[in-house]
């Protein structure tokens, strides 16, 4: 079995998967619809480690392989066939997205074990994972767009998952038309592509394209800044990065696996893709840059401010894609990509930790109202530290090796570059910060009650309420369900966070600099032709930047241990020295009320002018029009049958006369 | 006699009987009046077979004979019935295909 | 003498009729059809078809309007409401007999029928002769003349089953 077999068989068994699970809710149990998904994730998984297996076993230059499934013969004149490719970079994101979402799905069968929901949940995550594979395993632009827009169908479906909260469903339709927006962005760079370059497939369209374009033509910047703005609407980088905290209404293991470890990434790995062109237009690929680093920045900043424990999470997503982002458009394509592997892991791992202290805390979020489960939830408190170590790129984690290496290239690069760098590190200590704002505030300090409710040995409940907003609601389907699942009581739980936790903390390993380079080699079939990918720093350097990054790593983290630990309320004197910071922070540099009032508002006075003037009356007018009319002749024609014989006897005899003078006529 | 004075003779006679069709209220008059338009083409039928010297007509006139007789027991029938029945011996009752 | 004999019948014979049209008593436009057909017989007797003017006289004028007779007995003698419900029908309707007789009048004396200004041509007596209608009748039209056998019969038997007093009918009427 060749490659891309094992490519086509990733595809076929979450799509099998999914249909199964869907179409036979009522026959099975829940949790064998739980275990079945399980069970073609990871069927999906082993074909993708043996595909990557097959590729070691080729040499370098062979190891880019596309397949064809069906050619549809170049129909409505786009050339684009049912084709995959095969190649380092898409079997490297299959085997990420495979391996974080079997995890998930084993975290998923203990966590939504009571929702009334279960088979459509499992249906609809191993149909995500379809759509995310496809997305990365396409071999020409239209079956990306194909993958990309199944996987914001999939999104949607997921974060309105309960759908009879209002909240939730808004929050998915926020998610699903931001996303429509990229959406458009990317089908109009496919349409220029198709028109400037005449083909679609990947391979084609990166050899032609520097011979037809010159460096920065400003067509080729034009599809990349398109290219782009599908990438931010997806990877919820500014301005379109609204959708995602608001996201977070969604179940928790969802957050985990679409808006931490894949979906999300999918702008980073289309750029990493199309590097071909974004290297063309150099323009485009700075000002992702710079996107990027200001994503990083301010999203890292409104962390340290908002008190819904998801949203926290949330918003330090948006941060590392906005590392992501910033690494693969300064060309450190490899660095970028190790960086989405290890955060993949640590964020993922994240999610569940904070899915299991939501469930102790009987599904409600807020910070403020937690604190002490140090005792109560002592596996989930490992495991969010390992998280949040790997978070705050401690030296020795996952994270610390993939984001320093971002950085190291960035200084390697120079020029403006060494802006990107020292926003970086500002970044950087910002997270160290707040990802253990979250570790301290909720497993320090005095045991809330539902702590020592949980002391006792006995789960918190009361009655099932909105978190937000506060409104009872019920148990049944489209709510959550009735029990809590902690990791502490539910193995499965348990075991998909251990799972991640051991890459979290180990995963670093096969990139330390100077002593393996193993992405660095497996990558290069695909990014060889590069200039950028060349640019290595140096041994020496690399370890300087590393131990740069350690130290401010460690700074961030002894700065909330001061501020909450030793100094306990100092952070509420901070807030009101500063409240009018905070305020902005807090309310997320208002920019939902920004785009309310640019797009939302404009959008909907236009669509209340067009009912009550197009449709009410010129639309409406016309008809009632011609119904009128036909009335009108209706009832002229009616007259005639008035049910009088003499009056059809007279009509007879008026026809014959008529006739008559016809042909007297017609003979003269 | 020319038989255009007997074939103008016909159509006044026709006209005059069309006339009554339409103004009559009554059935038995509305018969009365289809029995002259059919005397009316007797009258042309014959001036015909007088001048064409071909006595075809005159049996086609035999025929039209026959069928009025006919149509006219039919009609009187109805009548009869419907004085039977209690209605109404007015045309303009019969109104069930309106509107 | 001949043009005398037409007028007389002509006279007759549209009297007639207009008088059928015209009087309100149903009887008495029965009566005055009467007058018209006979008319129309020596109209026919004119035209040398002697077996059909007797035919007239006898079948017609004799046997059907006999039958008018008795159903306009039977039936009684309600005179004809003036109002007229069809608004209009008492102008449009002679109207357009006008229009139909000028348009037929026209067709008549317009057409290029040379024969029509003539009187025709000579015949011998026995045309329209019993002899030569009945060998007519019995040689050429022998299927017309067994259908209208067929036709008075099943206008018979339609008579009966049209006239027939339902057993579930009320009395009738005086």
């Amino acid at each position: 079995m060749t490659a891309t077999t094992f490519g086509w068989l990733i595809l076929a068994f979450p799509l099998a998967g999914a249909i199964l699970t869907g179409l036979t809710y009522k026959l099975t149990k829940p949790e064998t619809a739980g275990w079945i998904a399980t069970g073609a994730i990871g069927l999906a998984f082993a074909s993708a480690v043996a595909a990557a297996v097959d590729l070691l076993g080729k040499p370098g230059s062979e190891r880019v392989i596309p397949d064809t499934l069906y050619d549809y013969g170049g129909a409505a004149e786009i050339p684009f066939d049912l084709g995959i490719l095969v190649d380092p970079l898409s079997i490297f994101m299959a085997l990420v997205v495979s391996g974080v979402s079997t995890m998930i799905h084993v975290y998923s069968v203990g966590y939504m074990g009571t929702d009334e929901g279960y088979h459509r949940y499992f249906a609809y995550l191993n149909f995500f994972v379809f759509s995310m594979l496809l997305l990365v395993l396409a071999g020409n632009f239209v079956l990306l767009i194909v993958g990309w827009a199944f996987v914001g169908y999939a999104s949607y479906a997921l974060v309105s998952f309960w759908y009879r909260r209002t909240t939730a469903t808004n929050a998915g339709m926020k998610a699903f038309v931001i996303n429509v927006i990229g959406d458009i962005g990317l089908v109009f760079a496919a349409i220029l592509i198709i028109q400037q370059l005449g083909a679609t497939e990947y391979l084609t369209v990166f050899e032609t394209a520097p011979e037809v374009f010159d460096s920065d033509e400003w067509t080729i910047v034009a599809i990349c800044l398109l290219l782009m703005v599908g990438a931010f609407a997806k990877s919820a980088q500014l301005p379109l990065h609204t959708w995602l905290p608001d996201a977070m209404e969604g179940p928790t293991p969802v957050s985990s696996l679409i808006h931490a470890a894949t979906m999300v990434t999918a702008g980073v790995y289309l750029i990493a893709r199309a590097h071909p062109l974004f290297e063309l237009a150099p323009t485009a690929a700075n000002i992702a840059a710079g996107i990027g680093a200001a994503t990083l920045f301010i999203a890292a900043t409104i962390a340290i401010a908002v008190k819904d424990l998801k949203r926290i999470i949330a918003y330090s997503t948006m941060s590392q894609v906005g590392y992501m982002i910033m690494g693969v458009s300064i060309g450190a394509y490899g660095a970028g990509l190790f960086h989405l592997m290890s955060h993949a892991f640590f964020k993922a791992l994240l999610f569940m930790a904070a899915g299991s202290v939501i469930s102790a805390m009987a599904n409600f979020q807020n910070i403020d109202k937690m604190g002490g489960f140090r005792k109560a939830l002592p596996f989930t408190f490992l495991l969010m530290t390992i998280g949040a170590l790997a978070l705050a790129a401690f030296p020795g984690t996952s994270g610390f090796f993939s984001k320093d290496e971002i950085l190291g290239y960035a200084i390697e690069r120079g020029g403006w570059y060494w802006a990107c760098a020292i926003a970086g590190y500002a970044g950087a200590f910002i997270t160290a910060f707040y990802s253990f704002r979250i570790v301290f505030r909720v497993f320090y300090g005095e045991p809330c009650k539902e702590a020592k409710e949980l002391e006792g040995g006995h789960l918190a409940h009361h009655e099932p309420v909105n978190p937000h907003t506060f409104e009872p609601e019920d148990t049944d389907v489209g709510f959550p369900g009735k029990v809590h699942h902690i990791a502490e009581r539910t193995w499965p739980m348990a075991v998909g966070m251990a799972v991640l936790g051991f890459g979290a903390l180990f995963g670093g390993y096969i990139q330390v600099p100077g002593i393996d380079a193993t992405l660095e080699n497996w990558f290069e079939p695909v990014f060889e032709a590069s200039p950028l990918y060349a640019i290595v720093p140096p041994v020496g350097q690399a370890w300087l930047g590393l131990a740069v990054g350690s130290l401010i790593s460690i700074l961030g983290v002894s700065l909330a241990y001061y501020l909450y630990i030793v100094a306990p309320g100092s952070t509420d004197r901070i807030r009101e020295r500063f409240s009018r910071t905070h305020q902005v922070l807090f309310n997320k540099y208002y920019f939902d009320e920004l785009q309310d009032a640019l797009v939302v508002r404009p959008v909907q006075a236009v669509g209340r002018f067009a009912n009550d003037v197009v449709e009410r009356v010129v639309v409406q007018g016309v008809v009632n029009v011609v119904r009128e009319g036909v009335v009108a002749v209706g009832g002229a024609v009616r007259t005639a049958q008035s049910g009088f014989v003499r009056s059809y006897a007279l009509l007879v005899i008026a026809g014959f006369v008529a006739l008559a003078l016809y042909f007297l006529i017609a003979a003269a | 006699m020319d038989i255009s004075w007997y074939l103008v003779l016909s159509a006044l006679m026709f006209a005059v009987g069309a006339v009554g069709v339409l103004i009559r209220r009554s059935p038995l008059v509305i018969l009365l009046c289809l029995e002259i338009m059919l005397n009316s083409a007797n009258l042309a039928f014959l001036a015909f077979a007088r001048s064409l010297g071909n006595a075809d007509g005159q049996i086609m006139a035999l025929m039209v004979m026959v069928v009025a007789a006919c149509e006219v027991v039919v009609g009187l029938g109805l009548i009869v019935a419907m004085y039977r029945r209690r209605l109404p011996l007015d045309v303009d009752e019969a109104r069930g295909l309106r509107g | 003498m001949v043009q005398v004999a037409f007028f007389a019948g002509a006279v007759g014979a549209l009297g007639g009729a207009i008088a059928v049209i015209a009087l309100r008593n149903p009887f008495y436009s029965v009566l005055a059809l009467v007058v018209h057909l006979v008319a129309l017989a020596g109209l026919f007797l004119l035209l040398h078809a002697e077996f059909i003017a007797a035919a007239q006289i006898v079948v017609y004028a004799g046997a059907v309007m006999v039958l008018y007779v008795f159903v306009a007995a039977y039936v009684g003698n309600v005179d004809e409401p003036l109002w007229e419900p069809i608004p209009g029908q008492r102008i449009i309707a002679p109207l357009l007999g006008l229009a139909l007789f000028v348009e037929l009048s026209i067709a008549v004396l317009g057409s290029a029928l040379k024969a029509i200004e003539t009187r025709g041509p000579e015949l011998e007596n026995s045309f329209g002769s019993p002899e030569a209608i009945g060998e007519l009748l019995l040689e050429e039209f022998l299927i017309a003349f067994e259908a209208a056998s067929m036709l008075l019969l099943l206008a018979a038997v339609g008579a009966v089953v049209l006239a027939a007093k339902r057993r579930d009918e009320e009395g009738e009427r005086a």
